[in-house]
């Protein structure tokens, strides 16, 4: 996947998680946490969905990559570049 | 021949869940949901652990733990269960305060709280933004040592009247005192600023037979009545566990039980290093409680404004460390309308609790007891006549639970009606660390306490149990270290 697709798949994810926020007008250097409702439940959400579509393991440690969209593409990127996109 | 409540119960399972309680109904279900192989099971006939309910003759029904919970219960609702049992959490507007300093009744979030500490308290509004904004801030990273006492006397010194409009719901809903650290406080009440304290409709019976629904819909196997015997474990793996003389095969245990039972009595303290088997012994159990359940006659209807839960004491001054004395003045009342469960008869239910140390009612004679719980009862009736006048009359049903009922029900030693205190975080969190496939859910930390925070640390430990049951892109997985918690 490229980090375009990572994004959008990103953004799938978020939708499903927070459906009353507006995601159209997100930034990608701002961390989600200042644009978006989101508690650390929905940080573990994210986690769970990434092992579910993808079998990453995100270890706790590194949680705070996922800080902002930028941040978390990058972390994702080398992972996932030769992943297939799952729909 | 008693029933065989394993009957239909195979011989391998990927995870069993030792105990039903909140905590474990939701891990298992998030598990059964993710495809795994799920068993569940329970010692009690009833499902729920502290959440739980109890039937009385004249179709009474009275919850133990019902009132109230922040409004977080309703996303995660929603998120690991089912719409419908997200759509059942309603608010409770009337929080209401008594005592000798202070009596008002607020919908108990930040804005409301905003308006009382400036305008009846007399504290600079900017000081109330400071203490909100530093209570949200607050996470489990930042410093521990620093204790609730010290937390008020930063904000509000000498203010034993503003510390006690802060604090006592706090303890109410999770037994934490001044001396518990401040993080503690401030996660959970900046939880229940956000939007206020809610509950659920239809009651607690509706809630657990609902989640029950659909634990069955996701595939989990429950058997009541199965009390674990013990959790078996080899090379520092878990394998199984043995259930009414039966051994079941298992790649991942969760223990929703207590965590100084499950070390000691179901694993065994050999399998574990002996630091973490001192560091598990020395958890302090938090407290345990009273309760006095009181049916008002049917059709003899309260008005509201008495207030869903009421904080009651006609002590002159609050302190925390006094509020286990069996003779403190200090009472919840939480007020149960016809519109917890509109399909029953119209009747007002109340249950008044308190905090209580186990000790105080261990060691009482059979006679001793009984006048205690009398006693009980009585001095509960002689301070809700100010709430209900002519209560006495009014009261059709009257009945007494002690911290010697809870460990009978919980089987918690000690009773113990909110887990442990904060330093049972990090054993419950280290025990996959020890022992390959074995982890803890439950009310530990002040922080997982209460119903929301049992249900969201049965998702975290659901998350670890997902990863290590799934073949996974990476393989390096720190256990131990802890996620930012919600309560």
């Amino acid at each position: 996947m490229t980090p375009v697709e990572i994004r959008e798949e990103i953004l799938d994810i978020l939708s499903d998680i927070a459906p009353d926020e507006d995601l159209s007008a997100l930034q990608d250097d701002v961390a989600f946490r200042d644009q978006v409702e989101l508690d650390s439940m929905d940080f573990l959400d994210i986690v769970m969905e990434l092992r579910k579509r993808y079998r990453i393991q995100v270890p706790e440690a590194d949680y705070p990559q996922l800080a902002s969209m930028r941040s978390t593409v990058t972390y994702l990127e080398p992972i996932m570049k030769d992943m297939q996109r799952v729909s | 021949m008693p029933k065989d409540f394993l009957q239909h119960v195979k011989p391998e399972y990927d995870v069993v869940v030792i105990g039903s309680g909140l905590a474990g109904l939701t891990a298992a279900n998030v598990l059964g949901r993710a495809g795994h192989r799920v068993l569940l099971l329970e010692q009690h006939y009833k499902l729920g652990g502290l959440a739980t309910w109890f039937r009385r003759p004249g179709g009474l029904i009275f919850d133990i733990s019902l009132h109230g919970f922040p409004v977080g219960m309703r996303k995660s609702c929603r998120r690991y269960w089912t719409r419908e049992i997200a759509d059942s959490v309603v608010q409770l507007k009337h929080i209401r305060f008594d005592n000798p300093m202070f009596s008002l009744t607020t919908e108990f979030h930040r804005q409301d709280f905003t308006r009382l500490l400036v305008t009846r308290f007399g504290i600079d509004p900017r000081t109330v933004e400071s203490f909100f904004d530093t209570a949200r801030g607050m996470n489990f990273y930042d410093d521990q040592s620093l204790s609730n006492r010290e937390l008020f006397e930063r904000f509000f010194p000498g203010r034993g009247d503003v510390v006690r409009l802060l604090m006592e719901p706090i303890t109410y809903a999770n037994g934490s005192t001044l001396e518990d650290p401040a993080i503690t406080y401030g996660i959970v009440f900046s939880n229940f600023m956000s939007q206020g304290v809610f509950t659920f409709q239809g009651g607690t019976d509706r809630l657990i037979a609902l989640m029950r629904d659909e634990l069955l819909r996701n595939g989990v196997d429950i058997a009541i009545r199965s009390d674990v015997e013990a959790i078996r474990v080899a090379q520092r793996t878990v394998t199984g566990v043995r259930v009414g003389g039966r051994e079941i095969q298992a790649r991942a245990v969760i223990s929703n039980a207590n965590l100084c039972d499950t070390v000691q009595r179901m694993v065994g303290a050999r399998h574990f290093d002996r630091d973490f088997v001192e560091q598990a012994a020395a958890v302090r159990l938090n407290c345990s409680s009273t309760q006095v359940y009181m049916a008002l006659q049917p059709d003899d209807l309260l008005d509201e404004s008495t207030g869903d839960l009421l904080f009651s004491s006609v002590a002159p001054a609050f302190q925390t460390d006094l509020l286990l004395s069996r003779h403190i003045t200090s009472r919840t009342f939480s007020f149960y309308y016809p519109r917890t469960r509109p399909q029953a008869r119209p009747q007002c239910l109340i249950v008044s609790s308190t905090n209580a140390r186990h000790a105080d009612w261990a060691t009482l004679s059979a006679e001793e007891y009984a006048a205690s719980k009398q006693n009980l009862i009585e001095t509960t009736l002689d301070a809700l006549e100010k709430y209900v006048p002519d209560c006495r009359r009014r009261v059709a049903y009257v009945e007494a639970a002690t911290p010697r009922t809870f460990a009978r029900y919980t089987r918690h030693p000690g009773g113990a009606s909110f887990g442990t205190k904060f330093e049972g975080l990090a054993v419950s969190r280290g025990l996959p660390e020890q022992i390959r496939g074995l982890y803890h859910a439950g009310s530990v930390g002040i922080i997982m306490s209460g119903w929301l925070g049992a249900i969201n640390y049965g998702v975290i430990v659901a998350n670890d149990v997902d990863a290590l049951l799934t073949h996974t892109a990476s393989t390096s997985h720190p256990a131990g270290s802890i996620l930012a918690p919600e309560s």
